[in-house]
């Protein structure tokens, strides 16, 4: 299992502090060195990273071959885009209706310190229930973010605490775990429903 | 009258009825606030609405309070070229003659912090709009689900 170290996480968070003084906030650029632009994800066979379900079962990138792939990236103390994201792919979910069925839904946190296995199963409870919440030791969920070619970085809050920014997209693999496209969480439903039909088509077509 | 009670006076015109007194924030109305629920009180709350500025003067919204949360902000999240979302303050927000904002999901959000109570479904809380002019606006947001996606659930 690959483990590189991933510094620019803790590196963001101690460096913004002072600056987040200074400036009296978050800030959204920085030392938390972006993925190039365009850098695909690993397939999934290739992704070395062990996570627990919100079920507490340990789960692994390969455990979703066979069935295509939405995969995202949040916290559950995110107030406007997690929710938001989480509500816009129930939506998603929803127009599928029992093809939501043939489809693997992850969402994986950024934040193991406050999202623990409870914490992820009392707020994926709220949504589509197709929808798992990955958590896991910080180093495996830095391992994720690193796989998946995303990002994301700590930055205290001004009233204490701290927030997380992190990449937005959702990742779309296709049933042999190859990585298909992402879909932006604002996406109107009528242009990512098609997308995600038509990774679970090709399913159906390949084991024909 | 003394100066105590015309201060006392002043406030109470203020709270209840944005009258006259004020330049630009009595032609405010506040279109369709909603929030969402919190799971507790640890993780901050988001209310979203419209704010329409029916006069003719520009109005420039200051603050935002409500018992409900020891700190109130506006917040605006975007994302950046690398599809990374960030979220910060967007600071004071002047609307034009005729123009609105909406706050919305994934864009700005009167974002609650240090909550007092839980944010329950099915409940509603003041929320009061301060604006530059001295003059407030109050308006009661309706909370609905974790999963809504807008005014209407
Ligand atoms: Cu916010």
């Amino acid at each position: 299992m690959r483990r590189r170290a991933v510094l620019k996480f803790g590196a963001a968070g101690v460096g913004a502090f002072g600056l987040t003084l200074a400036v009296g906030w978050w800030r959204a650029d920085g030392p938390g060195a972006l993925a190039p632009v365009g850098e695909r994800p690993l397939p999934l066979s290739e992704m070395g990273f062990r996570l627990t379900d919100h079920e507490g079962q340990l789960v692994e990138p390969s455990d979703l071959i066979g069935q295509p792939s939405l995969v995202f990236f949040g916290f559950t103390y995110c107030p406007d885009v997690c929710p938001t994201t989480l509500s816009d792919i129930s939506g998603w979910l929803d127009a599928l209706a029992e093809d939501a069925d043939r489809l693997n839904v992850v969402f994986i946190t950024v934040d193991p310190e406050r999202d623990t296995v409870d914490a992820m199963a009392e707020y994926v409870g709220y949504f589509h229930p197709a929808i798992r919440g990955w958590t896991g030791p910080e180093d495996q969920v830095a391992q994720a973010v690193e796989d998946f070619r995303a990002t994301y970085e700590k930055v205290p809050a001004e009233v204490g605490g701290y927030t997380m920014n992190h990449t937005a997209s959702v990742f779309l693999f296709d049933a042999s775990g190859d990585f298909a496209s992402t879909i932006d969480y604002h996406e109107p439903r009528e242009y990512a429903v098609p997308k995600i039909r038509r990774a679970i088509e090709e399913t159906s077509e390949g084991a024909t | 009258m003394d100066r105590m009670t015309l201060a006392a006076l002043a406030a109470l015109v203020a709270f209840s009825a944005p009258g006259k007194v004020f330049a630009g924030s009595e032609d405010v109305v506040v279109e369709q606030p909603w929030a969402r629920a919190s799971i507790g009180v640890s993780r901050p709350g988001a209310a979203y609405m419209t704010v329409l500025n029916k006069g003719e003067e520009a109005v420039t919204l200051t603050g935002l309070s409500t018992p409900l949360a020891k700190m109130l902000e506006i917040h605006r999240s975007s994302t950046t070229a690398e599809g990374l979302s960030t979220m910060a303050p967007a600071g004071e927000i002047t609307i034009s003659p005729g123009e609105s904002v909406a706050l919305e999901p994934g864009g700005l959000h009167a974002m609650l912090m240090r909550l007092q109570t839980a944010m329950i479904e099915g409940e509603t809380f003041p929320l009061t709009l301060a604006f530059s002019d001295g003059g407030e606006v109050t308006v009661d947001v309706p909370i609905l689900g974790i999963a809504a996606r807008g005014p209407e659930g």
